[in-house]
């Protein structure tokens, strides 16, 4: 039941919030008591994950094969304890105020959607399950997206639909390959009976087509166009949910379904994703370089560092994958925390243009400062937390024998403290621009604003304080995923034979 | 029967993916249907097309006898979710009509409005 949870209760706070008198007030409230219950459960989760391996719900306790499976491994626990906190403070983020049509419109409840199809493909451990999560979170992303009307807003939300509905198609469309080859849509019991029956030209196929549907949802190289082109134009708290939230569920799924179907670490498909892994990082970085605006540096920043979070299934190593989950984690936190930030000069100059920005350091150097934490841990300035997640992913590629690679890993790092050292010059050291007024200024960002900012930047530092016992726990996470037999074994149960079916 | 369904399913992805890399609004959603229809076909000859067997298991008759039930109702929840986006993307068309008056992706304006 327990698994259950992260999944109910968004869905029920949801439901909730449509019944409720449209108070503005009111509904921010549940919005906020909803996201805190499934904090409290994520975190009970890890706890009993931790204690007592993996946890299988068989919804409706319709037997493993047959129904649809509820898994949390190390690696989906922790998953959903980032969607909780992240969860948390967008949901907080709303007291500092929403606009009223927005609220109107449904704004609390859709992110409550958003929510509950982030969990559900995290837990899920059934693969068309996992697409139809998929529908789900984008259903309510798209809405969110498009709950405005500015041109802008408009062309952004085409572009992010028509590319994530490709994504879907070509999901879709391997799912039934899949099936038509293993005649089952269990992960494990794929897992386990489809080995003896795959036909390589087909192999390759699937695996391709499952590259390009997660590789789109992800960001990866030749496909993340729609992304940088989509993510500066809703507001702060959607694009912090949206950026710290979807890309990631793409890499989830991407390493999910890699290691438990396609276990051969020669594969060519492999060699594709370390090199596409590799330009995804470059080439990010060199966008983030030439923008001007803040949420667009900071979404090609998105795209580099997906690099760094794929990396680690393309080397196909505990080392490796577990410094690649703990990416994930800091960057899902890091990245959320500076949209949040970027809410501040909406609030403030009502642009996130960098030349119309500056002189914040100035008028308030304790939000600045606050602003700094983030920016350096994705640029990875030690002791932060970004220092400790690009150690914990190079160091593997050292012990390897990939020198090419790590070489393009550490350059990528300069580069990144090159794009965030501009966003610190350009809008916090700078002096203002003489055109923005004085009372735009002088307006002081308020606690409410403020608050969501200081609890994630609290939990970034807490990474960066307990990093040793986090990476302990990620890399036993990266050695469940790669031990394939234990998650079989806790799905199926002992008693199934290895030849049936 | 499998050949036809195959040429059917190449093609709706063929038309579907020209379609989606036009510029205007209306053919990227008619591709879009097209693209979802084609993979609802590729399901069903992918898992083995049967003739005229229901999918249902009878008591005493040979297991032979029945369709396989699940690329069915695969293709059921596919069409209820291309239903659904296809509704969305049919009112987000209609809303770019109604601010811009057009529906070519160019002309709804610069990225940086």
């Amino acid at each position: 039941m327990l698994l259950a949870l992260p999944i109910l209760l968004p869905l029920l706070t949801a439901i909730v919030l449509h019944l409720l008198p449209q108070r503005s007030r009111l509904l921010r409230l549940v919005a906020f008591a909803g996201s805190l219950l499934v904090l409290g459960t994520a975190a009970s989760i890890v706890v009993r994950v931790q204690q007592a391996g993996i946890l299988v719900l068989q919804v409706g306790s319709w037997p493993a094969p047959f129904g649809i499976t509820l898994v949390a491994d190390l690696f989906s626990a922790l998953m959903i304890v980032m969607v909780s906190v992240i969860g948390v403070a967008v949901t907080a983020s709303s007291f500092a105020g929403v606009d009223p049509r927005r609220e109107a419109l449904g704004y609390h409840s859709l992110i409550q959607v958003v929510l509950m199809g982030v969990a559900g493909a995290f837990l899920t451990g059934d693969i068309f399950n996992l697409y139809v999560w998929f529908e789900v979170l984008l259903i309510g992303s798209f809405v969110l997206m498009s709950l405005h009307r500015t041109r802008a807003q408009l062309r952004a939300a085409f572009t992010y639909v028509g590319l994530n509905l490709l994504a879907s198609a070509f999901l879709l469309t391997a799912i039934g390959l899949l099936y038509g080859q293993a005649g089952t849509l269990n992960l494990a019991d794929l897992a386990r009976a489809w080995p003896g029956r795959r036909t390589p030209g087909l192999d390759a196929a699937l695996s391709m087509l499952f590259l390009t549907a997660f590789g789109i949802k992800a960001g990866l190289f030749p496909l993340f166009f729609w992304l940088p082109a989509s993510y500066h134009t809703p507001p702060a708290a959607v694009g912090a949910l949206l950026a710290g939230l979807l890309t990631k569920v793409g890499v989830y799924a991407m390493i999910r379904v890699f290691t438990l179907l396609f276990p051969d670490p020669h594969a060519s498909v492999y060699r594709v994703l370390l090199v596409l892994s590799a330009i995804t990082m470059v080439v990010g970085l060199i966008g983030a370089l030439a923008q001007r605006d803040f949420r667009r540096v900071l979404s090609f920043n998105l795209v580099g560092h997906i690099g760094f979070t794929t990396i680690g299934l393309a080397l196909w190593s505990p080392a490796a994958l577990g410094g690649s989950i703990l990416y994930v984690l800091h960057h899902m936190l890091v990245i959320s925390t500076l949209f949040l930030v970027s809410g501040l000069f909406l609030r403030q100059r009502r642009t996130t243009d960098l030349n119309a920005l500056g002189g914040l350091y100035r008028s308030q150097p304790a939000v600045a400062c606050l602003a700094l934490i983030p920016l350096f841990s994705l640029a990875g300035v030690p002791p932060l937390s970004g220092f400790v997640a690009k150690v914990g992913v190079i160091t593997p590629m050292l012990g390897g024998g990939q020198y090419l690679l790590a070489a393009v890993a550490l350059c990528v790092s300069l580069l990144t403290v090159l794009s965030m050292a501009r966003l610190w010059e350009e809008a916090f050291w700078k002096p203002a621009p003489v055109a923005s007024s004085a009372s735009a200024l002088h307006s002081r960002l308020a606690l409410p604003i403020l608050a969501p900012i200081a609890f994630l930047v609290g939990l970034t530092l807490a990474l960066t304080v307990f990093a040793g016992p986090v990476s302990s726990v990620t890399m036993r996470a990266a050695g469940q995923l790669l031990d394939r037999n234990t998650y079989i074994r806790a799905i199926l149960g002992e008693e199934v034979p290895r030849a049936a079916r | 029967m499998e050949l036809l369904l195959a040429v059917v399913a190449g093609v709706l992805y063929a038309s579907g993916l020209y379609l989606m890399l036009r510029r205007r609004l209306a053919q990227l959603i008619i591709g879009l249907s097209l693209l979802s229809n084609g993979s609802n076909i590729l399901i069903l000859s992918a898992a083995g097309v049967t003739r005229a067997k229901p999918p249902l298991i009878t008591k005493g008759l040979p297991l032979e006898q029945f369709a396989d039930p699940v690329p069915q109702s695969l293709i059921l929840t596919a069409i209820v979710i291309g239903f659904g986006v296809l509704a969305f993307s049919l009112v987000l068309a209609h809303r770019v009509h109604q601010s811009t008056g057009s529906d070519d992706i160019d002309t709804i304006g610069p990225d940086r409005a």
